[in-house]
């Protein structure tokens, strides 16, 4: 049986790992590598890499980072930020990466996704989303697009888009809810199995998880086939095992030995 | 020395990294008297079958691929690569392969939407068959899959390891003779992966 994949995501910022909330009030929390290799010796299913001030400060993607983390782990990982063109991509899959996350670029240039896919395999393109919950009409889904580290909103609603980048090739589609991000109160449920009801590739739930228990939740009511994890694990409250304990209990597949 | 082939099919990085860190002699190539002359031969691959195939008759690699496999050294194929030396794919409106496995390749029909294709993930492989490449590593074992498309050897006694997604069982490990190919991705399948591409490289291709 398929099992429920754990990611954690580790936010780089001048190669250390950050957390804040909502992208703010960010303190250093570790070195990618040495955390990326702990956490895979630990039992993550994945990792992700997102860096945050790249595309900000109008830079490349650290891809000396990119080559460390792939001689010290050997399981799948994705890279996201800075990465602004199909030279980008390649560089960063051929650095060792399994897959390329695009969030505000592909907002932007929707052909990237396509383009990706063509070179590269829908596999290796992961459509990242930050949804912001709205009242009103303007988007049908109750959920508008935000880009630019929820600076700015974009008129997409969040469903549309999601089918849209699928039609396009992406592979695999991160949902992450500027909402629940950094609160520890939980995924946003509602947006999670909205997206994974209406998408044939998997959705990965992203921002909110505090507890084993919210991971439970996204897996079941939330529909999800992974669960991007940080604050969780990178505080030291829980590790990937006890979180793991917890859904096994629950009846949802986790890989057990590694 | 492993001849890791390239033929194009994606990043095969990964898979150097793999056995660099096992302390293994690694190099990719696309010339045909490497990989000739290799020996062991890993064919890895990610993206689709139509491109890929076009890549290897390009490259004139298809000669060098059967000639190896004939002549007993020991040959990994890995994902596509495994997909790709079947008869048969249905991917890209139906793409001959290259026939150094018997029976085709198959996509997976979604039944519900929870069964999402791609699958990606971790999967448990049911061991069938004793076999050197497997040394050491438990049946039941989880590894790291990414396809649409799975496996179906003409010839059942060919396959080695079963894994189950969207209602089918399917091949995840086939072999025949001095030829072992895997739906996973053992260079990304963790401890257990990097277990699996040691005993490769100590495997002089008897099956048993």
């Amino acid at each position: 049986m398929l099992t429920k994949r754990i990611i954690p995501c580790l936010d780089i910022r001048n190669r250390k790992v950050t957390k804040g909330i909502r992208f703010q009030g960010n303190v250093d929390v570790g070195d990618p590598v040495e955390m990326a290799a702990a956490y895979s010796e630990g039992g993550c299913d994945e990792l992700v890499f997102y860096d945050i001030t790249a595309s900000a400060e109008r830079r490349p993607i650290d891809l000396a980072m990119v080559k460390d983390v792939a001689r010290a782990v050997h399981i799948p990982f994705a890279v996201g930020g800075g990465i602004s063109s199909l030279h980008d991509m390649e560089r960063v899959l051929l650095a060792g990466a399994e897959k390329i996350s695009v969030n505000s670029l592909a907002v932007k240039n929707p052909d990237i996704i396509k383009e990706g896919a063509k070179a590269f395999g829908s596999q290796c393109i992961v459509l990242g989303m930050d949804p912001v919950r709205i009242e009103g009409k303007e988007c049908k889904s109750g959920y508008e697009i935000t880009v630019r580290g929820f600076r700015e909103k974009t008129g997409l609603d969040a469903l549309e888009w999601a089918k849209k980048a699928v039609d396009l090739g992406a592979g695999e589609i991160v949902v992450n809810s500027v909402d629940a991000d950094g609160t520890c109160n939980g995924y946003e449920l509602t947006l999670t199995s909205m997206i994974a009801r209406n998408v044939p590739v998997p959705v990965v739930a992203s921002g909110g998880a505090g507890c084993p228990e919210h991971l439970v939740s996204v897996f079941t009511e939330g529909c999800a086939s992974a669960a991007i994890i940080a604050s969780i694990i990178h505080s030291g409250k829980y590790t990937i095992r006890q979180i793991k304990e917890v859904l096994a209990k629950s009846n949802i597949p986790v890989r057990k030995k590694w | 020395m492993i001849i890791i082939v390239d033929y194009k099919a994606g990043n095969l990085t990964s898979v150097k990294l793999a056995f660099e860190y096992l302390g293994i002699k690694a190099k990719i190539t696309n010339r045909p008297e490497e990989i000739l002359a290799a020996g062991h031969v890993v064919f890895p691959g990610v993206g689709s079958a139509g491109a890929a195939l076009r890549n290897v008759n390009e490259l004139k690699l298809k000669d060098a691929l059967e000639k190896v496999v004939e002549h007993g050294t020991p040959f990994l194929g890995i994902c596509l690569g495994t997909q790709i030396i079947f008869d048969f794919s249905e991917e890209d409106g139906g793409t001959q392969g290259l026939s150094l496995l018997s029976g085709k390749v198959k996509r997976f029909a979604s039944a519900n939407f929870m069964d999402k294709v791609p699958q990606i993930g971790w999967n448990a492989v049911s061991i069938r068959k004793k076999h050197p490449v497997l040394e050491g590593i438990e049946d039941g074992s989880e590894f790291y899959f990414v396809h649409s498309y799975y496996p179906v050897p003409a010839f059942r006694e060919e396959i080695i390891g079963e894994t189950g997604y969207a209602g089918v069982t399917f091949a995840s490990i086939v072999g025949r003779k001095n030829l072992i190919a895997t739906q996973f991705h053992p260079e990304k399948s963790g401890r257990i992966g990097l277990q699996l591409l040691k005993n490769f490289s100590k495997w002089e291709g008897q099956a048993c």
